[in-house]
C-alpha cells in the first residue's frame, strides 16, 4: 500500500515539476536495490494477487458465460415456431423455393440462392477467404535465407500405410471433387464444398508424397495465377450482372434447361472459380503452416 | 436508363475488390502507386455521389442483380452514406499517402504489396458497410473489415505487434459473433435481411408486443457487439498496445476509419433497422451513454498517465470514441448529427497526430517516450506544427474541428432534462480540462529546447506526409470555420434514413 502510494507520488511531482520548470529535465530515477527479504515478500505477494486475480477472472468468466447463454436460450424459447406465422415471415424463402428454378436456372436451390440472388455477400465470401490467405502468407511465410527454420514437424512422407492408401483414394478424392464441383447448380454441392473437397486431395498428396509431388503440381506461381484469375474472373462476371441488373438491361446469358449440365446462366463458371479459390485457400494455408513455403 | 452516378456505389466497392487482387501480384512499388490511384479514384466517386444526393435531395437504391427487393441485395446511397464514404476514401487516401515512407521501412519488401491488397480490402469494406441496405452483406465485408485490420496491424513484425493483434482480434471476433447472432435473430423474427423490411417487421412486432424478449436481446446483441468492435471503453483495451507498435498508417487508418466504420453501421441499424425510438433501442442507447461517459473520463486519465506519447494519443483515442457514443446516446437529431460531426473531426484529426508523432519520434532516436521528444518540434519543424494543430483541435480550439464537437455536444445535451444535461455538460467540462493538461503539456514538451546531443539529425523531406498533414489541417480548419453547411449535410441525410 505504501509502495503504491509512494509510486503515485513520485509520478504525480514529476509530472508536476515539468511544466513548474522547464530548465530541469526531469530524470527518471533508477530504481534502489531493495533488501533481499523485502523483495521475496514481494514476490509472494505478486504470486497471491495474481492468484486472486485468476480467480476473479474464472469467476466473472463464468457468470458472463451463464447469464449470456441463459439469454440465448430464453430469447430461442421466444422464437416463432418452425412453421409458424408463414405469410409474415417466409415471404423470402417462399418466392426462392417457388421461382428460384424459373428465374435462375438451377435445380439446387442454394446454389441460385448464393450465385445470383445473394451473389454479392457470396462475393463478399470469397473475399474474406482471399484476406484470410493473405493475412496467413504475411505470417507464416518464411524467405529462404532470411526466415527461421520451422519448428521440426514429425514427417510421414513416404509411410507405407498412407501413401499406398493415397494412391486409391487420391484419384477419387478429385473425381468427387470435380463432380461436387461441377453439379453444383443441379445436385447438393457447388463451389465451396467442391473446393474443400479438391484441397483435401492436395494435401493428402502434400502429406504422403513429399513436397517433390506436390510441388511439381502447385508452386507458388501457379498458386498466384490460379487465385488471382479466379476471383478477378469472379468479380468481372458479377458485377457484368450486377451492373446489367441495376440498369435494367438483358444480360445476353440464357438459362438453359434446368437440369442440364450447362444451363443456369453464369452459375457454373462462377462455381467453378469460387472452387478454385477455396482449394487454392485449403491447400495454401495448409502449406504455409506446415514449412512456411510452397 | 438511370443517371451513370447511380453505379458509383456500387464502383466504389468493386474497384477497391479488383485492385486488392491485382496489387497482390504488382511489385511493392508499382501496387503503391496503383493503390493511391484507386484510392483517388473512389474519393472522386464518393465526392460525385454526395453532390449527386445533395444537389437532387433524393436517396437512390441499387439492386444488386436482375430481382427486385426483397429478393437480392442491395446498395442504398442518400446523402449521409456518401458523406461517410467521401470521409473514409479521403482519410483512408490521405494515411496511406503520409505514411508511405514508413510503410518501406516498416515492413519487408516482399510483403508490401500484401500491405497494399490489405489497404484495398479495408476500403472495400468500408465503402460496402457505408452503402449496404442489407444487414447481411454488412456482415460479410465486418468480417473482411476485421480480418484485413489484423493483417494491417502484424505486417510490422517488431516488439508486441503479434501479441496485439491477436488481443485485438479476439475482441474483435467476440464483437462480430455477437453481431452475428443478432442478425440471425433479426431473420428469425422478421424473416427479411434488408433494413427496411426489418424495420416494418420489427415495427410491427413492437406495436403488437410479440416476442419481446428476441427483439430486445437481438438489439442488445447488435449494439454491444458493434460497440466491442468500435473499442467503447471497457473494451478498450487492445488499442495503446496496437496503436503503439503498429505501422504509422495502420494506426492512422484504424483509429482513424476502421472503428469509425463500425459505428456508422450501428448509427444505421438504429435508424434504419430497430427504430430509433423502440423502447429496446432506447435502453440499448441508454446503456451506451453511461459507458460513454465512462470512457470519456477513464480514456482522459490514462492518457494523462501514460509516459509514451503513441500510447497516450491511443488512450485519447477511447476517450473520444466515448464521446461519439454519448452522442448516440442523448439521441434526437442533434444528438445524432453531434455523434457523426465528432465522427468526421476524429477521423481528421486522429491520423495527423499519429503520422505527425511518427516522424517527431523518428528524430529523437525512435523513442516515443516523453522524455526524448523533448524540442522534438524544433527538429522536424513541421511535423511539430502539424501535432500541435490536432492537439489544439483535440483540446477544443476555437476554428479548429473539436471546438465545433464539444458545442454540438452542449448543444444537443440542453434538450435532454436537467440530469442529462448536468452529467453531459460537466463530462465535457472536466474532458476539456484534462484534454488541455496532457495535449499542452505534450506540445509544450516538443517545443522545450533540448539539452541532448542528438548530433545533426539527417533531414529527409518527406512530400508525401507534407501532402497528407496539410489535406487533414484542410479538413480540420474548414470544419472548424464552416460547421454550418456540414451538420445541415448530416441533418438532411438523417432525415433521408428515417
Amino acid at each position: 500500500m505504501k509502495t503504491m502510494k509512494n509510486d503515485i507520488k513520485s509520478k504525480l511531482s514529476a509530472w508536476l515539476n515539468f511544466d513548474l520548470d522547464l530548465d530541469e529535465v526531469p530524470e527518471r530515477t533508477p530504481p534502489k536495490p531493495k533488501a533481499p527479504h523485502r523483495s521475496k515478500l514481494l514476490i509472494l505477494r505478486r504470486i497471491q494477487n495474481e492468484r486472486v486475480h485468476r480467480a476473479v477472472y474464472a469467476l466473472l468468466a463464468v457468470f458472463c458465460s451463464i447469464t449470456l447463454a441463459a439469454c440465448l436460450l430464453l430469447t430461442v424459447s421466444g422464437m416463432p415456431r418452425y412453421g409458424e406465422d408463414a405469410e409474415f415471415m417466409d415471404t423470402v424463402t417462399y418466392e426462392y423455393l417457388a421461382h428460384g428454378m424459373e428465374y435462375t436456372g438451377v435445380v439446387n436451390i442454394v446454389s441460385g440462392i448464393i450465385l445470383e440472388y445473394r451473389a454479392f455477400d457470396t462475393l463478399g465470401e470469397s473475399f474474406v477467404l482471399f484476406c484470410a490467405v493473405s493475412c496467413v502468407l504475411l505470417l507464416l511465410r518464411r524467405d529462404g535465407a532470411s526466415g527461421k527454420e520451422p519448428p521440426a514437424m514429425r514427417d510421414i512422407t513416404g509411410d507405407p500405410i498412407l501413401s499406398s492408401s493415397a494412391r486409391i483414394l487420391v484419384p477419387l478424392i478429385f473425381v468427387f471433387g470435380i463432380y461436387v464441383l461441377l453439379n453444383g447448380h443441379l445436385s447438393p454441392g457447388g463451389g465451396f464444398s467442391g473446393g474443400a473437397v479438391l484441397g483435401a486431395g492436395l494435401i493428402i498428396i502434400s502429406s504422403a508424397f513429399g513436397e517433390d509431388v506436390s510441388g511439381r503440381i502447385i508452386t507458388e506461381r501457379v498458386f498466384k495465377t490460379v487465385t488471382t484469375a479466379a476471383l478477378l474472373f469472379y468479380c468481372v462476371g458479377k458485377s457484368y450482372t450486377f451492373f446489367t441488373g441495376a440498369n435494367g438491361l438483358p444480360t445476353g446469358i440464357g438459362n438453359g434447361t434446368p437440369g442440364d449440365i450447362l444451363s443456369a446462366g453464369l452459375i457454373l463458371p462462377l462455381n467453378i472459380a469460387v472452387g478454385m479459390v477455396v482449394a487454392c485457400t485449403v491447400y495454401g494455408m495448409y502449406r504455409m503452416f506446415g514449412k512456411g513455403r510452397f | 436508363m438511370r443517371d451513370f452516378v447511380c453505379n458509383l456505389p456500387f464502383l466504389s466497392v468493386v474497384v477497391f475488390l479488383f485492385a486488392a487482387v491485382v496489387s497482390a501480384v504488382l511489385p511493392p512499388r508499382a501496387s503503391r502507386a496503383f493503390t493511391t490511384v484507386v484510392e483517388s479514384l473512389v474519393l472522386a466517386f464518393s465526392v460525385a455521389v454526395l453532390v449527386y444526393t445533395a444537389g437532387t435531395g433524393t436517396f437512390f437504391r441499387y439492386n444488386m442483380g436482375h430481382f427486385d427487393a426483397p429478393w437480392s441485395n442491395q446498395l442504398r446511397a442518400g446523402v449521409l452514406e456518401a458523406l461517410a464514404a467521401t470521409v473514409f476514401s479521403l482519410v483512408l487516401l490521405l494515411s496511406h499517402v503520409g505514411g508511405m515512407r514508413y510503410v518501406r521501412v516498416d515492413i519487408e519488401p516482399k510483403k508490401q504489396n500484401l500491405y497494399c491488397t490489405l489497404l484495398n480490402l479495408v476500403g472495400a469494406a468500408l465503402m460496402a458497410l457505408s452503402y449496404t441496405n442489407d444487414l447481411f452483406t454488412g456482415y460479410v465485408f465486418l468480417e473482411i473489415l476485421t480480418l484485413s485490420s489484423c493483417g494491417i496491424l502484424v505486417i510490422r513484425r517488431a516488439g508486441r505487434t503479434t501479441l496485439a493483434a491477436a488481443r485485438y482480434m479476439v475482441l474483435n471476433l467476440l464483437g462480430s459473433g455477437l453481431f452475428l447472432l443478432g442478425v440471425c435473430l433479426f431473420y428469425g423474427t422478421t424473416g427479411h435481411l434488408l433494413m427496411e423490411y426489418i424495420k416494418e417487421g420489427v415495427a410491427t412486432l413492437d406495436a403488437t408486443g410479440e416476442y419481446a424478449v428476441p427483439l430486445t436481446v437481438t438489439i442488445g446483441l447488435v449494439s454491444a457487439g458493434l460497440a466491442i468492435k468500435a473499442g467503447l471503453f471497457p473494451f478498450h483495451t487492445w488499442m495503446p498496445d496496437t496503436y503503439g507498435t503498429a505501422t504509422p498508417t495502420s494506426s492512422a487508418v484504424l483509429s482513424g476509419i476502421i472503428s469509425k466504420g463500425y459505428i456508422f453501421l450501428l448509427i444505421k441499424i438504429m435508424y434504419r433497422v430497430a427504430g430509433v425510438d423502440t423502447a429496446a433501442m432506447t435502453a440499448a442507447r441508454h446503456i451506451l451513454y453511461i459507458f460513454g461517459i465512462l470512457g470519456i473520463i477513464m480514456g482522459s486519465v490514462w492518457a494523462m498517465q501514460s509516459s509514451y506519447l503513441n500510447r497516450m494519443i491511443a488512450y485519447s483515442s477511447a476517450a473520444q470514441i466515448g464521446y461519439i457514443f454519448v452522442g448516440i446516446g442523448l439521441g434526437g437529431e442533434a444528438g445524432f448529427v453531434a455523434a457523426m460531426f465528432q465522427l468526421m473531426a476524429h477521423a481528421l484529426t486522429k491520423p495527423l497526430l499519429f503520422l505527425s508523432g511518427a516522424r517527431l519520434t523518428e528524430a529523437s532516436g525512435d523513442s516515443p517516450a516523453f522524455a526524448d521528444l523533448q524540442g522534438a518540434a524544433h527538429r522536424r519543424r513541421g511535423a511539430g506544427a502539424a501535432f500541435t494543430v490536432g492537439a489544439l483541435s483535440m483540446v477544443g480550439i476555437p476554428s479548429l474541428a473539436g471546438f465545433c464537437v464539444k458545442l454540438n455536444f452542449a448543444a444537443a445535451a440542453v434538450q435532454h432534462g436537467v440530469a442529462a444535461d448536468i452529467i453531459t455538460l460537466g463530462t465535457l467540462a472536466v474532458s476539456t480540462l484534462l484534454n488541455a493538461l496532457y495535449f499542452i503539456r505534450t506540445v509544450i514538451r516538443i517545443y522545450t529546447p533540448s539539452e541532448a546531443e542528438w548530433g545533426v539529425v539527417p533531414v529527409r523531406r518527406d512530400v508525401g506526409l507534407f501532402v497528407s498533414a496539410a489535406g487533414f489541417i484542410a479538413g480540420i480548419v474548414f470544419l472548424g470555420f464552416f460547421p454550418g453547411p456540414v451538420t445541415s449535410l448530416i441533418s438532411r441525410g438523417l432525415s433521408m434514413f428515417g
